[in-house]
């Protein structure tokens, strides 16, 4: 059953259209992910999924509830992690839960229950009675997390959970994602770490410019689009150029770096290596950067 | 310009209330002391040090003391204050720096419900400045009752109105630093020229007929024919003319504040 549906979404700032017709649905149970370089559309489309961004066109259905309809019961069901940090810097880490849960009706006992249980899972215990001034940014992520969850959501929406995190946060948080997927709660996680991506979501789109480019599941993705494994040449020479020119292969020219991707088979890499030279020539596996990077293009954005 | 509906506003709007009430209780010590200190200061310099020399005033046939005369007017000098600072410089803080109004907006509050929640709390700020000051005047000897009681309605009406007004400065300002263009082109004059510390008649002719106009003038006089019993039909005037522009300014707030945030 698909907890969400998006269909044909839209919104335009000005002339600009920053989502521009985006259709996904994700299933209950499913990491979902929107992926897609900065300004691509990500944060506005989140933010109409909530009724926070009036949307210019399209459907929106969240557990078969028409947004426009019935708000409020689906607003209930949902909870969000915004990308930015929006805790209550005027109470403390405990109360910022049970203060907003809260704002979902829930009663003052079963908040503080619920409060306790996701200081104790998000490892924030001993900082219960911490202001938030004093937290740290990793902390801060934590506790946002733990507050998107407080109204105990059947679907979780976190728009750049982890940037800024150090990898021991990074990884605390990915364990506990892991923990709250195997519970069948369904998620949508937008990121700018594929490897992220490639490890939480089942499926995702990537987006650029308010379109969605690719949809489908990250290593299948891979696999089709980029290949097995990458080779990358630093400071490629014209050897190197006349010895790939002569081979069928899939090669991406940047000037200072090429990169060769490979169905299988490590036979080019070797003989390369062998007959032209070895420095500066890597294998590796295809990652799920390799397909973000050729759908969106190298230029940097905004 | 979308205008709230009634029927988008629900019991959620006490929860905005609740999160300033349990921030303002953690700090009540602190906040308890203006409220209570100011009107002291205001009857010690204006009671011993300008009342010697202004002497009684006369107010509706009747001669008051000066510093009797000044006490309401005090009051709702507070009225207006408490409840102006709060939905600018506070709100504006909440809504801008501490985005404290999109967190709430991912539960299933409405940003209609947010707005009004804050109004409603400035207003109760004055409520409770109202209170506070209130038993500081009353020990003075400065107050009667029951007409004193009228304050706590007056309060309400007051704190609202303002609450709104301070709402749509936040709503229009780009910036925190231009609240200081309201404050000295608005707070200011009213504080002085609403017959809080001279009557209106001293005034000439032009310059009573503006005051009129002036918001605080009718909160002045309410609270004055309070504390002072000194109830006339010609108040009505003052009621009628806080409430309607009340029942109007509350939803402009609202529909402001949403222009201003919804995009
Ligand atoms: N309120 C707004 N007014 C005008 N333009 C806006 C507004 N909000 C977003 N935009 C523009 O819409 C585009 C999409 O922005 P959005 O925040 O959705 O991108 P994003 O994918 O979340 O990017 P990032 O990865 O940097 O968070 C951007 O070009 C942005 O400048
Ligand atoms: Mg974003």
């Amino acid at each position: 059953m698909a907890i969400l549906k998006v269909d044909n979404l839209r919104k335009h700032y000005g002339k600009l259209a920053a989502v521009d017709g985006i259709s996904f649905a994700v299933q209950r149970g499913e990491c979902f992910g929107l992926l897609g370089p900065n300004g691509a559309g990500k944060t506005t489309t989140i933010r109409m999924l909530y009724g926070y961004t009036p949307r210019d066109a399209g459907i929106l259905t969240l557990f078969d509830l028409d947004i426009d309809r019935d708000l409020r019961a689906i607003k209930r069901r949902i909870g969000i992690c915004q990308q930015e940090d929006s805790l209550d810097p005027d109470l403390t880490v405990r109360q910022n839960l049970v203060g907003f849960a809260r704002y979902f009706d829930i009663k003052k006992s079963e908040a503080e229950d619920r409060a306790d249980e996701l200081l104790h899972f998000f490892a924030l215990e001993n900082r219960a009675k911490d202001n938030i001034r004093i937290l740290s940014g990793g902390l801060k992520r934590r506790l946002m997390l733990a507050r998107a969850l407080v109204n105990s959501p059947d679907l979780l929406i976190l728009d750049e959970p982890t940037t800024g995190l150090d990898p021991q946060s990074r990884q605390l948080l990915w364990d506990k994602l892991a923990e709250l997927k195997a519970q069948g709660l369904t998620t949508l996680l937008t990121t700018h770490y594929m490897e992220e991506a490639e490890r939480l979501c089942d499926r995702l789109v990537i987006v650029d410019h308010g379109h969605i480019l690719i949809e489908g599941r990250p290593k299948a993705l891979v696999r089709q689009q980029i290949g097995h494994s990458v080779l990358e040449i630093t400071d490629p020479d014209a050897a190197v150029r006349d010895f790939l020119a002569a081979e069928n292969c899939r090669v991406e020219d940047l000037g200072k770096r090429i990169l060769v991707y490979l169905d299988d088979g490590d036979d080019l890499f070797l003989r390369l290596t062998r007959e032209v030279r070895a420095e500066g020539c890597t294998l590796r596996p295809a990652t799920l950067e390799d397909l973000f990077l050729k759908l969106t293009g190298r230029e940097l954005r905004e | 310009m979308n205008w709230p509906r009634p029927n988008q506003i629900s019991h959620r709007t006490w929860h905005v209330w609740r999160r300033n009430y349990s921030v303002y209780k953690q700090n009540w010590k602190i906040s308890f002391i203006p409220p209570l200190l100011e009107p002291m200061f205001y009857i010690l310099a204006f009671g011993l040090g300008l009342a010697v020399m202004i002497g009684d005033i006369e107010l509706g046939g009747r001669l008051i003391p000066y510093t009797t005369f000044i006490a309401p007017a005090l009051v709702a000098v507070a009225i207006m204050q408490n409840a102006f600072f709060e939905t600018t410089f506070n709100s504006f803080v909440r809504m801008y720096y501490q985005k404290t109004f999109d967190a709430l907006l991912t539960t299933p509050l409405n940003l209609e419900e947010v707005i009004l929640g804050e109004m409603l709390w400035a207003a109760t700020k004055s409520l409770i400045a109202t209170v506070l000051m209130t038993v500081v005047l009353t020990l003075f000897g400065l107050i009667s009752y029951p007409g004193a009681l009228l304050l706590i309605p007056l309060a309400l009406l007051g704190g609202l109105f303002f609450a709104s007004v301070g709402m749509i400065c936040t709503a229009l300002v780009p910036g925190i630093e231009m609240f200081n263009l309201p404050i000295f082109l608005g707070i200011t004059p009213m504080f002085l020229f609403s017959g809080t510390f001279f009557p209106l008649a001293n005034l000439p002719a032009w310059a009573q007929q503006v005051a009129w106009w002036l918001p605080l003038t009718h909160l002045v006089a309410l609270v004055r024919a309070g504390t002072l019993q000194m109830l006339d039909a010609s108040l009505w005037l003052s009621v009628l003319y806080l409430a309607l522009s009340t029942a109007f300014l509350v939803p402009l707030a609202i529909a402001l504040m949403l222009r201003r945030i919804v995009r």
